[in-house]
């Protein structure tokens, strides 16, 4: 039986490693960014500034973009009562951090135009529950609003980029993709994508992909060269770190592939900021985190 | 790379003096306004501070109320091509010294910049906590009823370093970079990727 002030505690202190603290595969991949640059240029001085400030973060637990995101919550649980004790924890725990000043106010209601001052509003937070025969796990990941802003859906075959329905169509894509973004996402930034699915499930699953550290090879040996043919050629455009020119424009890419209806061809592209806020636990029988994921 | 100080508010004199490329150490007092306070100068609202030579600052601060004053904790900047629309008109109206943010902003924005003597300087996005370490001071909050991250914060800085990128000659290395990439991308279209 899940203790809810075991809950409350382990949710609250998910949601604020995430917002905190740079995962350590995307500080290991900045890191190596941080070599290939050249001394005295503003891509280096830049990608100085950034792990400086991820530092900085870490060390005195604040959040490491004042853009805190809007929070996407996975639950894995086996299906009973237990779930309403999590979304009770996640609202309040949102409640809290914003308090205490480790979330920003980032819920405006569009017809009033009022901010609702503690990141719950309709349809927020998105918490999304998976049923799960093993121990309940909990993920969440806080994307920022640029980020999102040149995140984009392509409909394939698309004219003007001549891209058709296969893989070297979702190439071209992903990379107008990049080159639309320019800095105007964070870059260096991390890509999840999703070949296929619809308008909704696309979206969703390039987000959730995000998920996935860049150390990890894709399962599949296609995907996988998709991948890093999807780096090697954004990081050629030349638009490196917050778009001011070098040759760290991604830190990765993470595909996905989704059943598609055979009238629709989408390829969506979840664009992450370098400062990738998410995190992942595993919850025991009584809501404490057993470990992190 | 020399550093060249810089204190908020500033004269157009110091702006049209100042390169694409030239990094600062920025000083002084410095205003934010985002999304919802571009909007409402941008169609008559009177700015409750005098925006003059001062440093308009795209940011929606993380802040915690200390008693009766505040604390910023997180202050990186927004993405200004959002103000598009808004920006030229802001700064042919209130006579800003400096646009700061992050990823340069377009057309209008390097023509009024140009008219009015006014650069764009650059902080890197995400930078949230180094560059709160150089706000030394929350002076004033204006507009509060457009929600905490959008009103107009009064900052006293010290020492924070930004870039122009582009400047009151009409240049930017956001449009160079853009352009530079573009013919990459169009090479990169036509090699075709084998599976």
């Amino acid at each position: 039986m899940m203790n809810e002030i075991h809950l409350l505690s382990s949710v609250t202190e998910l949601m604020e490693k995430a917002c905190t603290m740079l995962p350590d595969d995307v500080h290991a991949a900045l890191s190596r960014a941080l070599e290939t640059e050249q001394e005295g240029s503003i891509a280096r001085d830049t990608l100085k500034t950034i792990l400086q400030s991820a530092r900085l973060s870490r060390e005195r637990g604040i959040p490491l973009c004042q853009d805190t995101g809007v929070p996407l919550i996975i639950v894995r649980t086996f299906p009973g009562p237990a779930m309403f004790a999590i979304e009770t924890a996640v609202v309040e725990g949102l409640r809290q951090l914003t308090e205490r000043g480790i979330l920003r106010q980032n819920c405006v209601d569009p017809v009033t135009g009022r901010n609702t001052g503690d990141n719950i509003g309709e349809h927020v937070p998105q918490i999304h529950f998976l049923p799960a025969r093993e121990a309940t796990s909990i993920g969440v990941m806080f994307k920022g609003g640029g980020s999102e802003n040149v995140s984009t859906q392509y409909a394939l075959p698309h004219t003007g980029l001549g891209a058709d329905r296969d893989l070297d169509g979702v190439r071209k894509c992903v990379l107008d993709a990049a080159f639309q973004a320019q800095g105007k996402g964070c870059s260096p930034g991390i890509l999840g994508i999703c070949i296929g699915g619809d308008r909704a499930s696309g979206y969703l699953i390039a987000k959730e992909t995000l998920f996935r550290r860049l150390d990890e090879r894709n399962p599949s040996p296609v995907l996988a060269k998709l991948e890093d043919a999807i780096v090697g050629q954004a990081n050629s455009l030349g638009i490196g770190p917050m778009g001011l020119g070098g040759s760290t424009t991604l830190l990765g890419a993470r595909v996905a592939s989704a059943g598609r209806h055979p009238a629709c061809y989408f390829v969506t592209v979840s664009y992450s900021c370098w400062a990738t806020r998410r995190a992942r636990i595993e919850l025991d029988e009584k809501g404490r985190i057993r470990r992190w994921l | 790379m020399a550093l060249t100080s810089l204190t908020s508010p500033l004269s157009p004199e110091t702006a049209r003096a100042l390169r694409t490329g030239d990094q600062v150490l920025l000083s002084g007092r410095i205003v934010t306004a985002r999304d919802q306070v571009h909007k409402y100068l941008a169609s008559g609202g009177g700015s409750p501070v005098d925006l003059r030579g001062l440093v308009i600052y795209h940011c929606g601060p993380v802040t915690v109320r200390q008693g009766d004053t505040w604390r910023v904790t997180a202050a990186g900047p927004t993405t200004s091509m959002r103000e598009e629309p808004y920006e030229a008109r802001v700064i042919q109206t209130h006579h800003p010294g400096a646009i700061m943010g992050k990823g340069g902003m377009g057309e209008a924005t390097r023509a009024a910049l140009q008219s009015e003597g006014c650069v764009y300087l650059h902080l890197t996005g995400g930078a949230a906590s180094f560059i709160a370490g150089r706000i030394i001071a929350v002076e004033e909050v204006h507009l509060l009823e457009f929600g905490r991250p959008e009103a107009m914060w009064v900052l006293k800085v010290e020492d924070l370093p930004a870039l122009v990128t582009m400047d009151a000659q009409g240049r930017s290395l956001h449009h160079d970079i853009e352009h530079a990439s573009q013919e990459i991308l169009k090479r990169l279209l036509n090699t075709p990727f084998s599976s």
